[in-house]
């Protein structure tokens, strides 16, 4: 078998999947960051090689997310795209003709806007946890329930309570003086979803035109709670694809698969590299008072690759990296 | 008396220039930075606007390297930059530094006071020098724009990565070096050899403007070198204000003919943005239009974080974006901003267009 890689390092998850040469999902791999993304990739590397025959063929490689630049690098990708352009590209092979696409992951919320299968439009809140999973797993834990029930409960709501969801911390307060007063369980749960989605839609979603077919994504959609709540408050039927938590990585194999298809051979270093001595370090550099912090990845003790410098004095100083990664960009 | 100015972009080189012209002893403020913005924030009310924060920076910075003197310019009108000059003062005052302060404010409205002002600064020259002074400074400032202008073009296009910009440095330390008006036309020559020398090879580049902010659009430190990044993605940029055309504008009243004007800026916001609101608010309505108009594949707008004036042109410009069909995308900068968001949002944006017009950019 042969087919193509895509690697999503976000903050939360580190996702891997491997396409099939028409571009079908094989293999789906979702595992926890953790905060150390060099390790949550190679565990990721070393569980897919586990479960992809013994011969598979790596077409291309590509790599998205807050930690694409690092994903790039250790894994040698021949592609490596933002979260945006990924997300959308997915979602328009999966759901041809989409116009809106909802995300909502566990710290980070985008929404895109497509016409004639091109993005128009987007924007991303990664600031305020009003807006996120996080919030939802934070009030589920606070009530008891595991977040994998949390969407069924809602569902069950035949009255949502009103919760004040402006702000994380003002609507755990107003959560419990519901939950006081005595309404039930799944009309809070639903009532959470509610105000989660009214948050997203002043925020992230403000001023965008919301059309059909409205795909909704990232690891809360998960949730079926939240995928009615959106429903009702937009009034129109929302899609959850397949795969929709791996979404971010089914887009950076797409795009590797597209590049790829321009010819040339691809750039992966191999499912090897999941036992390679890769470490990510830092230091500030004093030479000036901008005090950069500048990342430094090191392969068996030597860097490979720098970046956060605002001069270019460290990141320029390796000369080819600077280069490769640009070209793949 | 050692005189100080804040930095904005590469303002200091006109201003130096033209100061050192006239023998008078200039401090010119270590570059903005980290430390600048950090001495700043820490004294400034919090919401100040950023430029302000950084103004301050600059000023203390300048005094440990013994300037007692700040040049600053003034303004008027709904937005707080009218006041700048006097809150940094009383800042400054307040934390115990000694500072004299020359406010030059705009001609059009006090041009007794400025003409005794500027006879403050420059002294015993007389009148004829003075204006060969402020000439000089101001054709400096026009050499700089040109050298930025063909930076934008090249950067998209270089066959080399980073030929562009190390070219740019050289090119700008010719025209830092030149001492005399006398000397600029050989300088000028020089500088085209530099900048003719950077390799280029043909290849589909998007076209973007950028408009805002006057201190956000011009000063690389706050916009996380806006420009550069976007050549590096295949983007030929364009701002809708060069420093020599702010001269042009309000110092000169528009009497260099040739360069663009605010005027037309103004113009063309009037459908959507029919009066003042200070600041650049404007021009930024109007020059986003005009880039639409020119065929352009996208705006930029840059603004500071609670900037009254780019609050409301911000809030038009969705409209615009609409009825002319150009992408807008707004960035607000304020001392927190991360530059790997940053970064993602530029790059997205240049995949949008670059997928709206059917091109592959590098
Ligand atoms: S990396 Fe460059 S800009 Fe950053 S502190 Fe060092 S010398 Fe200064
Ligand atoms: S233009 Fe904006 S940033 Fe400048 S002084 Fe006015 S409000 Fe502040």
């Amino acid at each position: 078998m042969k087919g193509y890689l895509g690697i999503d390092v976000g903050s939360v998850s580190t996702n891997l999947v491997f396409l099939d040469e028409e571009g079908r999902v094989r293999e789906a791999i979702y595992l926890r960051t953790r905060g150390q993304p060099i390790n949550a990739l190679q565990e990721g590397l070393r569980q897919l090689a586990g479960r992809l025959p013994e011969n598979t063929g790596i077409l291309g490689v590509g790599a998205t997310g807050s930690g694409r630049f690092l994903a790039g690098i250790i894994a040698g990708a021949d592609v490596v795209k933002n979260e945006i352009t990924s997300h959308a590209v997915a979602a328009s092979t999966l759901v041809p003709g989409v116009q809106t696409i909802l995300e909502i992951g566990g710290q980070d919320s985008k929404i895109i806007i497509l016409r004639n299968g091109v993005v128009t439009d987007f924007a991303m809140n990664t600031v305020c946890a009003a807006g996120t999973g996080s919030f939802l797993d934070q009030q589920a834990a606070r009530l008891n329930i595991p977040i994998e029930e949390f969407g069924q409960l809602a569902l069950q709501s035949t009255a949502p309570v009103r919760i004040a969801g402006r702000c994380a911390v003002f609507a755990e307060s107003d959560m419990i003086h519901k939950q006081q007063m005595g309404y039930s369980l799944p009309d809070i749960l639903a009532g959470l979803c509610e105000a989660l989605v009214r948050n997203y839609l002043n925020n992230v979603g403000k001023g965008k035109e919301i059309l059909p077919p409205v795909v909704f994504q990232g690891g809360v959609a998960a949730n079926a709670g939240m995928r009615r709540a959106f429903e009702q408050a937009l009034g129109w039927k929302v899609y959850v694809p397949p795969h929709y938590d791996v979404m971010g990585a089914v887009g950076a194999a797409l795009l590797a698969r597209e590049k790829m298809a321009g010819g040339g051979s691809t750039r992966f270093r191999g499912f090897g590299v999941a036992d390679t001595n890769f470490k990510a370090g830092g230091f500030t550099c004093e030479n000036c008072p901008n005090l950069c912090e500048v990342v430094e990845i090191t392969c068996e003790g030597e860097a490979v690759a720098r970046w956060g410098d605002r001069c270019g004095r460290w990141s320029g100083s390796l000369g080819y990296q600077d280069e490769e990664i640009r070209n793949a960009v | 008396m050692k005189v100080t100015f804040p930095h904005m972009g590469h303002m200091w080189i006109c201003l130096s220039a033209m100061l050192e012209y006239l023998g008078v002893n200039v401090v010119v403020p270590p570059p903005t930075s980290k430390r600048t913005l950090t001495l700043g924030a820490r004294h400034a009310p919090e919401f100040a606007c950023l430029p302000l924060k950084l103004n301050l920076g600059n000023f203390m910075e300048a005094a440990e390297q013994g300037a007692d003197t700040i040049l600053m310019a003034g303004g008027c009108g709904p937005c707080r930059f009218g006041y700048y000059a006097q809150v940094e003062h009383a800042i400054l005052e307040d934390l115990g530094y000694n500072y004299r302060l020359v406010v030059l404010e705009p001609p059009r409205k006090h041009i007794g006071e400025l003409l005794s002002k500027i006879k403050y600064i420059t002294g015993h020259n007389s009148w004829r020098e003075v204006i060969k002074g402020i000439y000089f400074g101001y054709q400096k400032a026009r050499m700089v724009d040109d050298l930025e202008k063909q930076a934008h073009f090249l950067r998209p296009r270089e066959v080399q990565r980073g030929s562009t910009d190390r070219a740019f440095k050289r090119a700008l330390q010719e025209v830092i070096a030149a001492r005399d008006p006398q000397d600029l036309p050989k300088v000028r020559e020089k500088v085209r050899r530099i900048m003719g020398a950077v390799a280029v090879k043909p290849r589909p580049v998007l076209r973007v403007g950028i408009v805002g902010e006057i201190f956000t659009l011009l000063e690389p430190f706050v916009n996380y070198d806006l420009e550069r990044k976007l050549g590096y993605l295949g983007v030929e940029t364009d701002r809708s204000i060069y420093l020599s055309e702010w001269i042009n504008d309000h110092l000169f009243l528009g009497l260099v003919r040739g360069q663009r004007s605010r005027k037309e800026a103004c113009r063309a916001a009037a459908p959507y943005l029919n009066h003042f609101v200070g600041g650049h608010g404007q021009e930024t309505v109007g020059s986003a239009v005009i880039y639409a108009r020119q065929g352009y594949d996208g705006v930029i707008q840059l603004l500071p974080f609670t900037c009254m004036p780019e609050i409301v042109a911000h809030s038009v410009l969705p409209g615009i974006s609409n009825e002319l069909g150009i992408p807008v995308l707004s960035i607000t900068v304020d001392e927190q901003s991360g530059e790997a968001g940053l970064v993602t949002r530029l790059e997205a944006f240049v995949d949008l267009l670059a997928r709206r017009k059917g091109v592959v950019v590098q």
